[in-house]
Formats: C-alpha cells, sequence, structure tokens
C-alpha cells in the first residue's frame, strides 16, 4: 500500500508522517511535493503537519492554492482516503474539504502535550479498528486549534455523525478543562459526509511507538490500510460483476 | 591621521585600534572599511578579551571531527554519523525585544548547525531571568519564551530541554542561551571554506535590509537607560525562510557542488566574507550592488554591516552553477552571484564595479586585537564567602522549607515553559521535557543521544574557578544519569564588562576551572561563545558560564530516566552528603542570601560516580537516576516521585559537618557534589552496591518506593511527612501561579 505524503513549503511534520508509515508500519511512502500536479499510485494521502507558507496569513490559507490540491480533492471526491493532521487539517478546512475554521488557542499560547481523544464514530476510513469510544492518548502542538463553526454547521456535522474525536479527561468524558484548545463542543477531528477525508489536531504520527510515549495513533494507519484492502476488495468483486 | 573622536565611539573603537587599522592598511580605511573593521574587531565577532584564555580549554579527542573555529563542533558517534553541536547567547537582543531577540538567536544557531551539513534534530536553551514579582521581568520572560517558541515551532525542529533560573541580577539583563544539535554524515561534514579562484560567490536568502546594522557592537557594549533606542539594532526572525533555507541547502549539499558555506549572523557579509576567505587563505571579491535589498538607497556601509536574517553565502564549484540554482529555485529561493573567489587574500568590496573597501581578511580575522587585560581578585569575595549562620535566625521547619524551596521558580516544574515547545516534532524525543535529561535517539542506528545545559552562577560568583568545575560536573552528570558517556561539549560564558578587572579575574578563573574539569573528565569543548558586557548601568549579572555536554547512549532502549517507577523499588543514593549550603538554592530563598563557599568537588570521585551511572544503566540494573544538585537531596526525592507519580520512605544519616543549628537542613537541602539517587528492583540491590563499591563511590540503600506521601527521616527520626499530591501541587504550579497573581493585581 502506498501512502503519499503532501510537502508543502513549511510543512514540517511530512518526515514523521513518512517514518510511521514506513518504518513501523512496512508500508510504502512517497513524498509529493505540493507543486506537482499527480498523486501517482498512492492509495492514502497524508497532509502533514507543520507551518505551510509560515502559516503568517492564515492557518493553510495559501497551501489551498498549491497545483497539488486540486488532484487532492479530486482523489477526495472520488472516495480515496485523505489524513489531514494539524497544519494538514486546518488545510482542509481552507480547502473546504471539511468545514468551520480555526482559531487561535484560547490560552493564546502553543501547546504541546499529550491529549485524551474519544472515538466517537467508528466508521469512518481512518477509525474502522477502532471500537466506539475507544480512547486514545496522543500528542498536539499547535496554537490554532481552536475549532470553529457556525451552530448550525456544528449541529449538522453531530447529526451527520461527523465528528470523530472529542477532547476528554482520562474517564472519557469531554470536560472544559480536558479541551486545550477551547474547540467548540471539545472538537478534536471530524470527517466529510463521504467519511473518507479526516482532518484531527493531535499527531497519530507522533504515536506510533511505545518509546515515545504511546502507540494509540497507529490504529489510525492501521484502520485506513484496512479500508483500503477492502476498498481494492469491493472494486474487483465489481469487477468480476460485469 | 587624525580621526573625528565620535566616529570613533560611535564604531566602540579606540584610538589605538585605529592606528592599527592604519597599520593593516598602509593608509586611512574608508567610512565602509571602517565599519567592517569596527564589527570584526568587536568583542563578540574578535574574543579580544577572551581569546588568550580560550586557548587553555581542551579541544581535542577522539571523537572530535571539528573542534573550535568552525560554524559548529562536531563528535563522531559510530555508524558514520557525527553530532554537530554549538550554544550561542543572544542577551542583549533580547533584552531589548525579548520574541525577536530570542527567536532570532534560535534562528542562528540552526543555521550554524546545517551550514555543517548537518540536519538539526535538537534545541536546547538555558535562560535567566530576574525575579518574575518584576512586570518588566514577566514581560521579558514570557517574550522569550514566546519567541523561542515561534521560531522553533514553526521551522519543526523540537526543543527538547534546558534550565531556566531567576535571580536580582539578571533583571536589567537576562541570558538566552540556545543550544542546537545535528547529526551529519561524518564524511560529509562541510566547512565555512572560500578556495578556488574564479569560483563564484553566492548569496542566498532573505533581502538585506537596514535591520540589525551593528548588532555586534551592540552586543560589545553595557546596558543603560539609551538601550530601548538600540531597538532597531535587534533583527526580526523569519522561520519559514529559514525552513526554506534548510531544506534547500540540506539539497544542495547531498550534489558536493559546494566548496563552502556560511550562514550571515552577526556582522552579516563582512563577516562571512572574510572568515570564508581567510580560513581557505583566499581573497574574496563581491559587488554588494548585487545583493537582493529590501530598502531602496542602501549605502555599501549599511549592506555590509546588516544583520538582517536567515542569508547564507556559498562558494560553488566553477560549473555546478546551474544545479544550485535550480534546486534554490525549487524552493522558491533566489541564489544571487555576487562575487568570486580571488588569490590575492584581499576582501574587495565593489560598489556598482568601484572599490570601497579593500582589506586583507587575515587582518579582520587572525590579526584582530588580542588584549590580556588587567585582573584582580574582586573585593566583594572576602566578605560573601563567609556566611555567618548564628545571625541568620532559626532554620524554620523542614516541611515549611520545602514547600518554599519547591515553589521557588529556579527549582519549580518549568511546564509553562515547555508545553508552548514543540518537543516531540521528529518523533525522536524519549524523555519528555520535565522527566530528566532530554534524549533524542538517533533515526537508523541503535543509539541516542543526552544532551544537558547547566550553570549555577550563585557558584561561579562565589568561587568562578569551583563554579566552573561544578557546572561542567553536573552537565555531565546529568547525561550520566540517562545511561551516556559523555563525548562533547560546547560552553556559552555570560560575563561582565571585561575591561573591569574584576570581571576579567572572574572569567579568567572560570576558564581555567572550565579546563581542568573538562580535561580531567576528558570532555572535549568543540566551541562555543562568549557574551561579555552583560551589565546594566554598572551592574552585572552573576558570572554564568553555560555547559551543553552531549553524551552517547548505545542502546537507545537502555535509557534512564528520573522518576521512580514501581512500588517496592530500593532507593540508593551515590555519592556523599556534607553539610554544604554555600550558595545554596535553600540561602537564596529562605534567607535571601548569596552567601558561603560552593560545595567541594572531586574530579576523580565525580568520574567514578559517572561510572557507575553509566555501567548501572547499560547493565539494565538502574531503573531510575537523578542528579541531586539544586535544592539538594529533599527536592530530588520529590522530583524523582513526581512524574508516575509514587511516594517514597528514606532514613539517611545526618550530612557531616553541618553548621551548628542548621544539622538537617543541611542534610536535606544542602548541594554536595557528586551525588544522585537512583532506584533499582530489590533484586538488583546488591548488584548496584556492589558495581559502586568497586568503583571506591559511597552508596547507601535509602528506602524504598510506594505510598503516596513523601517521608524522609534523618538517623531514624522523622523530619518530613508530606502528601505526595500536595507538594507536586506547590513545585507543578509555583510559576503559573506567579504570573497569575501578577495578572491579578494589574
Amino acid at each position: 500500500m502506498t501512502f503519499a505524503v503532501i510537502v508543502f513549503p513549511g510543512s514540517n511534520c511530512d518526515h514523521d508522517a513518512h517514518y510511521a508509515t514506513t518504518h513501523v508500519l512496512g508500508q510504502r511512502a512517497e513524498y509529493v511535493w505540493h507543486k506537482d500536479t499527480s498523486l501517482g499510485s498512492a492509495d492514502v494521502v497524508i497532509l502533514p503537519g507543520g507551518f505551510a507558507y509560515g502559516d503568517y496569513l492564515r492557518t493553510g490559507a495559501i497551501a489551498r492554492f498549491s497545483p497539488i490540491m486540486a488532484e487532492v480533492r479530486r482523489f477526495a471526491e472520488a472516495g480515496g482516503p485523505v489524513l489531514g493532521i494539524c497544519n494538514g487539517f486546518q488545510v482542509l478546512l481552507e480547502a473546504g474539504l471539511l468545514p468551520g475554521a480555526m482559531l487561535r488557542n484560547r490560552s493564546v499560547q502553543f501547546r504541546c502535550e499529550h491529549v485524551v481523544v474519544r472515538v466517537e464514530h467508528a466508521d469512518t476510513s481512518f477509525t474502522l479498528a477502532c471500537a466506539p469510544g475507544q480512547r486514545l492518548r496522543m500528542p498536539i502542538a499547535h496554537g490554532e486549534g481552536n475549532y470553529y463553526a457556525e451552530p448550525d454547521v456544528v449541529a449538522r456535522l453531530e447529526r451527520n455523525r461527523q465528528v470523530i474525536f472529542r477532547y476528554t479527561n482520562a474517564d472519557g468524558e469531554p470536560t472544559d478543562e480536558a479541551n486545550p484548545n477551547g474547540s467548540v463542543n471539545n472538537i478534536a477531528g471530524l470527517c466529510n459526509e463521504g467519511r473518507n477525508v479526516l482532518g484531527l489536531m493531535p499527531h497519530p504520527e507522533r504515536a506510533c511507538e511505545l518509546a515515545l510515549g504511546s502507540a494509540d495513533g497507529l490504529i489510525l494507519f492501521e484502520s485506513v490500510m484496512r479500508a483500503v484492502s477492502g476498498r481494492e476488495g469491493r472494486m474487483r468483486v465489481a469487477v468480476f460483476d460485469k | 591621521m587624525n580621526p573625528d573622536p565620535a566616529l570613533l565611539e560611535r564604531h566602540g573603537l579606540t584610538l589605538d585600534e585605529y592606528g592599527r587599522i592604519v597599520g593593516a592598511l598602509g593608509r586611512e580605511p574608508t567610512l565602509t572599511e571602517l565599519g567592517i573593521f569596527s564589527v570584526m574587531w568587536s568583542e563578540h565577532c574578535s574574543y579580544k578579551s577572551s581569546r588568550v584564555h580560550l586557548r587553555t580549554l581542551p579541544t581535542t579527542g577522539p571523537r572530535v571531527l571539528q573542534g573550535p573555529g568552525e560554524n559548529a563542533g562536531a563528535v563522531d558517534i559510530g555508524d558514520g554519523l557525527a553530532a554537530v553541536f554549538k550554544i550561542e547567547s543572544h542577551n542583549h537582543p533580547s533584552f531589548i525585544e525579548p520574541y525577536q531577540g530570542a527567536a532570532t538567536g534560535v534562528g542562528g544557531i540552526i543555521r550554524d548547525i546545517f551550514t555543517m551539513g548537518a540536519r538539526p534534530i535538537a534545541l536546547l536553551n538555558s535562560l535567566r531571568f530576574g525575579p518574575l514579582e518584576n512586570p518588566l521581568v514577566r514581560r521579558t520572560f514570557s517574550g522569550v519564551v514566546a519567541g523561542i517558541a515561534g521560531y522553533g515551532n514553526s521551522i519543526g525542529i523540537p526543543t527538547v530541554g534546558g534550565e531556566v533560573a531567576f535571580d536580582e541580577s539578571y533583571t536589567g539583563n537576562p541570558l538566552v542561551n540556545v543550544f542546537c544539535l545535528g547529526i551529519a554524515r561524518a564524511s560529509d561534514i562541510i566547512k565555512g571554506v572560500a578556495s578556488g579562484a574564479g569560483n563564484a560567490v553566492y548569496y542566498v536568502g532573505a533581502k538585506t535590509g537596514r535591520d540589525g546594522i551593528h548588532g555586534a557592537t551592540m552586543a560589545s557594549a553595557e546596558f543603560d537607560e539609551t538601550s530601548a533606542e538600540k531597538r532597531p539594532a535587534v533583527q526580526v526572525g523569519d522561520p519559514f525562510m529559514e525552513k526554506l533555507l534548510l531544506e534547500a541547502c540540506l539539497e544542495v549539499m547531498q550534489t558536493d557542488a559546494l566548496v563552502g558555506i556560511q550562514d550571515m549572523g552577526a556582522a552579516g557579509l563582512t563577516c562571512s566574507t572574510c572568515e570564508m576567505g581567510s580560513r581557505g587563505g583566499a581573497g574574496i571579491e563581491i559587488d554588494v550592488s548585487l545583493v537582493p535589498q529590501r530598502e531602496s538607497g542602501m549605502t555599501p556601509y549599511e549592506i555590509m554591516l546588516s544583520e538582517s536574517q536567515e542569508r547564507m553565502l556559498m562558494v560553488v564549484k566553477r560549473g555546478r552553477e546551474p544545479e544550485v540554482e535550480r534546486i534554490f529555485e525549487k524552493w522558491d529561493l533566489h541564489a544571487v552571484r555576487v562575487g568570486e573567489v580571488t588569490t590575492d587574500g584581499l576582501l574587495r568590496v565593489r560598489h556598482h564595479g568601484d572599490v570601497v573597501a579593500e582589506i586583507p581578511n587575515v587582518a579582520l580575522t587572525d590579526g584582530a586585537p588580542v588584549y590580556r587585560r588587567p585582573m584582580t581578585e574582586p573585593a566583594y569575595l572576602g566578605e560573601a564567602r563567609h556566611v555567618s549562620f548564628a545571625t541568620l535566625g532559626t532554620p524554620g521547619a523542614p516541611n515549611e522549607v520545602l514547600r518554599r524551596v519547591l515553589a521557588s521558580p529556579t527549582v519549580a516544574s518549568k511546564r509553562w515553559v515547555y508545553r508552548q515547545y514543540d518537543h516531540m516534532v521528529r518523533t525522536n524525543t524519549l524523555v519528555l521535557p520535565g522527566m530528566g535529561v532530554a534524549v533524542v535517539r538517533v533515526k537508523d542506528t541503535p543509539g541516542a543521544l543526552a544532551m544537558s545545559v547547566d550553570g549555577n552562577g550563585r557558584f561561579v560568583y562565589l568561587d568562578p574557578q569551583a563554579g566552573a568545575q561544578l557546572a561542567v560536573a553536573e552537565a555531565a552528570r546529568n547525561v550520566a544519569c540517562a545511561g551516556a558517556v559523555p563525548i562533547g561539549a560546547t560552553n556559552c560564558l555570560n560575563f561582565g564588562n571585561p575591561e573591569r578587572p574584576e570581571i576579567m579575574w572572574q572569567f579568567a578563573k572560570a576558564v581555567e576551572g572550565m579546563a581542568h574539569a573538562c580535561r580531567v573528565l576528558g570532555i572535549p569543548i568543540t566551541g562555543g561563545n562568549v557574551s561579555l558586557y552583560n551589565e546594566t548601568d554598572g551592574r552585572a549579572v552573576l558570572p554564568t558560564p553555560v555547559l551543553g555536554v552531549v553524551g552517547l547512549i548505545e542502546d537507545a532502549s537502555r535509557v534512564v530516566r528520573r522518576a521512580f517507577r514501581t512500588e517496592g523499588d530500593v532507593i540508593v543514593l551515590l555519592g556523599e552528603s556534607r553539610g554544604e549550603l554555600g550558595g545554596s538554592e535553600y540561602l537564596s530563598v529562605i534567607h535571601g542570601a548569596i552567601r558561603g563557599v560552593p560545595p567541594v568537588l572531586d574530579l576523580d570521585r565525580e568520574a567514578s560516580l559517572q561510572r557507575v551511572l553509566i555501567d548501572g544503566a547499560s547493565a539494565g540494573m538502574i531503573r531510575s537516576a537523578h542528579d541531586c544538585s539544586e535544592g539538594g537531596l529533599a527536592v530530588t526525592l520529590v522530583e524523582c516521585c513526581i512524574d508516575v507519580p509514587v511516594g517514597a520512605e528514606i532514613d539517611v544519616p545526618s550530612a557531616s559537618s553541618p553548621p551548628e543549628g542548621f544539622e538537617d537542613i543541611a542534610t536535606l537541602f544542602g548541594e554536595s557534589a557528586s551525588r544522585a539517587i537512583v532506584s533499582v528492583s530489590p533484586d538488583r540491590e546488591t548488584d548496584l552496591l556492589a558495581l559502586a563499591g568497586r568503583a571506591q563511590v559511597p552508596a547507601r540503600r535509602l528506602g524504598v518506593v510506594g505510598g503516596s506521601r513523601v517521608r524522609v527521616s534523618i538517623d531514624g527520626r522523622g523530619v518530613l511527612d508530606e502528601s505526595l499530591s500536595d507538594v507536586a501541587h506547590v513545585w507543578s504550579t509555583a510559576i503559573e501561579r506567579r504570573l497569575e497573581a501578577a495578572q491579578a493585581v494589574a
């Protein structure tokens, strides 16, 4: 299976995503330069964390105009799994692949620490292998992760079961104290209506080895590997049906 | 020869130095030349006051691949790899403009590392501020932390550790020392050398503006009430630009198309051109009108002296230019050919073809003045080294003292600081900040590197020689606690005005102590930085040499952290507690005094202790290890308990020869050197005691890990019995509480 890791100028978690998918998971991964116009034979696209274009204007605001983003959009619309991590999530929001926007953390400071998120739904490409309600411990590292959307949009996201990760305490309760940045409804990650595009602020790629403090992030990658092989299976079936 | 005295003063040059310039040129300098000399001969660039002393530091060893004199030092870490590292100060700019001062300090040290062909993988910092009760200090403190975070986080290099201490003397002159470490293939290390006549000299990176002109000269003068006016001399950082430069430079270095490369840090284009030429024994000719400029109408003087950030100078092999230009284009950077290497050894600066400066490179570098400044033992020492314990009053109950020392910002948790730093990016951080000494793994090898930056201004103030030795010992002991063999060091020497004989004496003695300690412990110093003139209105900071030590762990799975892990584990003290309170955190916090004689240090014993820590770790015998330093045994014990958390119960023998009336205090809070608190599983206790015995390191079982309280008795008599969660709360919230209390008042 091949992961495409998009590299924007200013991406800085591209190596980490590459390392997790290749060294830890034993898959193929290829860097795709933002000026490229093809995703090659990628099965999964990762928009990594970082500060694309320095995030000087607004996080992700310029990266969405990169040539490769048209290809990412086509890939997503065809049902291909796309994972936006941290800055990658911000790019997905700016590109309109996911709804809402990011504000500065309510502490008005950058925050780097391990947090606990609860898996709300297991029927997305990146949470297939999870049990609903499962808690994952993963690091966050961001200054603008305070998710915001208009109340009707948030209500729609909740109704459509698109809120996939919520910040909680160790007991799985989404308390205000457990909310590291002020996100509405403690939202840490969400998916699109097709459930194949997922963005989250925590860094699963930093939580793939116990030596680094947690291996809870692995399950996102294992999920998408299962999703892709299942999808290939379905496609093969479809071919045989003809 | 009749120079305008005001002109010389503005350039920080003496009449005598002007005479030497005329001698070197054989004529009067032009204004541009005068500017070039002034920055290259500034204390910051020339080390003119410190150089004679620095020569005594040990700089060689079997692992040393690059010693002082390059952009950074390098040591061999096996597997064909090198650790490239250096520490540097950005004290003066950080006082004037905390955010940008600190941010550009980080940017500068990162450039030093990747300029050597190394991928930077870790940042640390050593910070000093005045008391947080002062609103100016709070602004400086939060600004510096935000600046370090802003730059490091954006460029994607984790800030994995460091130290922060507070003392009145740093109020008007904070210390911001930043350390960076990178990994390079040992065979691919590239240097700041210009050679090969006709090879092209390229400028790449940000455009040149008027920012930072005379930054190096500013860093070579004291502060006074007009310092705020120097704000335009502080540069503004652009971490995004530097990220592009970093990636593009590393990509270019894969090609072997470069002869040499150097960043434009202090003294900008001036320093990079003449140093590269001087190292290569070559001349360099550039035309400054070709330099990309951010502002119109810049003079050659301004272009040569600008300290705009994120710029590099490269010498490219003839015929390889298109390849290099293509890579920079990919990253949307424009490499511009601004000149070429010549054979005449001169720095020749043209402006639209006209020569505006022509100076022998060597006159600017090796030919800079060297001073043996007069030294006198400071008068304060006689009195300060004496503590009259009888007049200090009663020492206070141990539990009260413990809480107050734990709440001291120097001792307390620095979570408020490090949670603002991305300390996990690059997925190498094996020991998170606050969990002990910083350790990062080296990918594609089985090993890891431990790093510690340490310095104790109080000890150095009371005895510069001993204090500097203690700094070396502590930094090395810290990495040994993680199980790492110290293999190299870098130093940052922060002192006051060297023109004052007392300051020069402190400096010389400290360097002497550092050299001796590094020799005995076998740790070469591969580079560093000197920051003098750390004074405001004639008051110097505590003399603060900071040492950054790098240690190698062969097996990353054997890394030892500081935290007690398992109930029932046996707690052992390695080393010996004497009743040493001189220069302690206790005296400072409880009695507001910096007095006494620093702890005695026996370097051979120190080396033996470190050997035990390293061997015990690599044998998988030691479960946890924590250096016993600021705050003494009691504070160290609490810190070992906090992370998991798990309590402990210990009984310690009374420290030898304590001051009368302060027996318990000296036992609990004395800061005797060469000690560590370690824990082992019960079945390894005898192994550890035997290992220590063979090394002739005193070792004693103190008690066991367990419960939810911290209990300490001295010779069987209970002296502390505290709820761990209570003392942990005091320790972990002390800095926040000080900042919040201030906000509430405001």
